[in-house]
């Protein structure tokens, strides 16, 4: 019998996923407790650049990897990238309606972005870190 | 070591099931609410604000709770093989249901503070509001994070033709936990938003 994929070392692209929500989240929430008004921006970027850099952490470290199933990451990556434009669409239409503009509108979009990218990026890691490279598709 | 010796050490392969992962018939509904949400922020519907935020509120916070309290231990306390015939019937409905009724409070939710002016930072409940995003924050974090990954993978080892019991062991453990943590901050939102409504 193969060995099993739970003892495969990968790189913490979980908890680095995690760690980048945690800044898209308090960015977002910062940003949105002054809503109608402007927060002021500096420690909202700060959070994006936080989030940004532990997202590209993330793929930097993945692209690495050797043997990883990436037919199953991209075809769970695609899905979900899908569903949470969808949602992700919806949020940046509450803005808009709300009349949200300028450096506030910047950095709450670029936050979304983020987190629209995140999110799939998660999923697919966790389901493809099970799956054998070689794997027939099902 | 006899026989009988090796099939009590084998380890129990979980049988392979057919099953969608996303219950596509289950999809048009979905559209059908997040339509009625779009619909609802549009005309600045209170009524239907409401609607979407009590309901969707309600739906999202029994499912937390149902999850984190009470199917999630009883599922740890079930033999495996009963664990998979539950997660296989059970958790593709999740993947649909839980990021509708959670868009859909949060969205329809956001409008009710905006237009109540409870966003406003001199609102005296202000605070409350702020401590509500931050609480959404943390869950989102967790479920997005560690949750809804694990109940993916989950559903995709179950669909292998050998899968692999260990991997189903982690990830179930993981999305139970992680449904605690859940639980315990739906309680939190219990009480900031009694204290927003009194």
């Amino acid at each position: 019998m193969s060995e099993s994929l739970v003892d495969r070392r990968l790189p913490p692209v979980t908890e680095l996923g995690a760690a980048a929500m945690a800044a898209i989240a308090g960015g977002v929430v910062y940003e949105a407790a002054y809503l109608p008004k402007h927060a002021p921006s500096a420690a909202a970027f700060v959070l994006l650049a936080v989030a940004a850099a532990l997202e590209l952490a993330s793929w930097l470290l993945l692209a690495r990897v050797d043997g990883f199933a990436w037919w199953r990451f991209r075809q769970v990556f695609g899905y979900g990238l899908a569903a949470y434009v969808v949602i992700g669409g919806m949020i940046e239409y509450a803005f808009l309606y709300d009349h949200t503009h300028g450096t506030q509108l910047v950095l709450l979009t670029l936050l979304l972005t983020l987190f629209i990218l995140n999110v799939p990026l998660l999923m697919a890691f966790t389901v493809a870190r099970y799956q054998r490279d070689d794997a027939v598709a099902v | 070591m006899g026989v009988a010796e090796v099939a009590v050490a084998a380890p129990a392969q979980p049988a392979r099931r057919e099953f969608q992962i996303v219950p596509v018939r289950g999809l048009p509904l979905v559209a059908l609410v997040l339509v009625g949400v779009v619909v609802a922020i549009a005309r600045n519907v209170e009524w239907g604000l409401t609607f979407c935020h009590v309901v969707g509120g309600a739906a999202w916070t029994t499912i937390d709770l149902l999850l984190g309290f009470v199917i999630g231990p009883t599922l740890r306390r079930m033999p495996v093989p009963a664990r998979i015939e539950f997660t296989t019937r059970f958790m593709p409905k999740m993947l649909l249901i839980l990021p509708t009724t959670v868009t859909m409070t949060l969205a329809a939710g956001f409008q009710l503070a905006r237009h109540g002016g409870l966003l406003d930072t001199a609102d005296p409940h202000h605070a409350w509001v702020v401590a509500s995003f931050c609480v959404v924050a943390v869950m989102a974090t967790v479920a997005l994070a560690y949750l809804q990954p694990a109940n993916i993978a989950v559903l995709f080892e179950l669909r292998k033709p050998q899968p692999d019991p260990r991997v189903i062991e982690i990830l179930m453990r993981r999305f139970l936990y992680t449904a605690g943590i859940t639980g315990v901050m739906q309680v939190a939102t219990f009480v900031i938003m009694t204290r927003l409504a009194s």
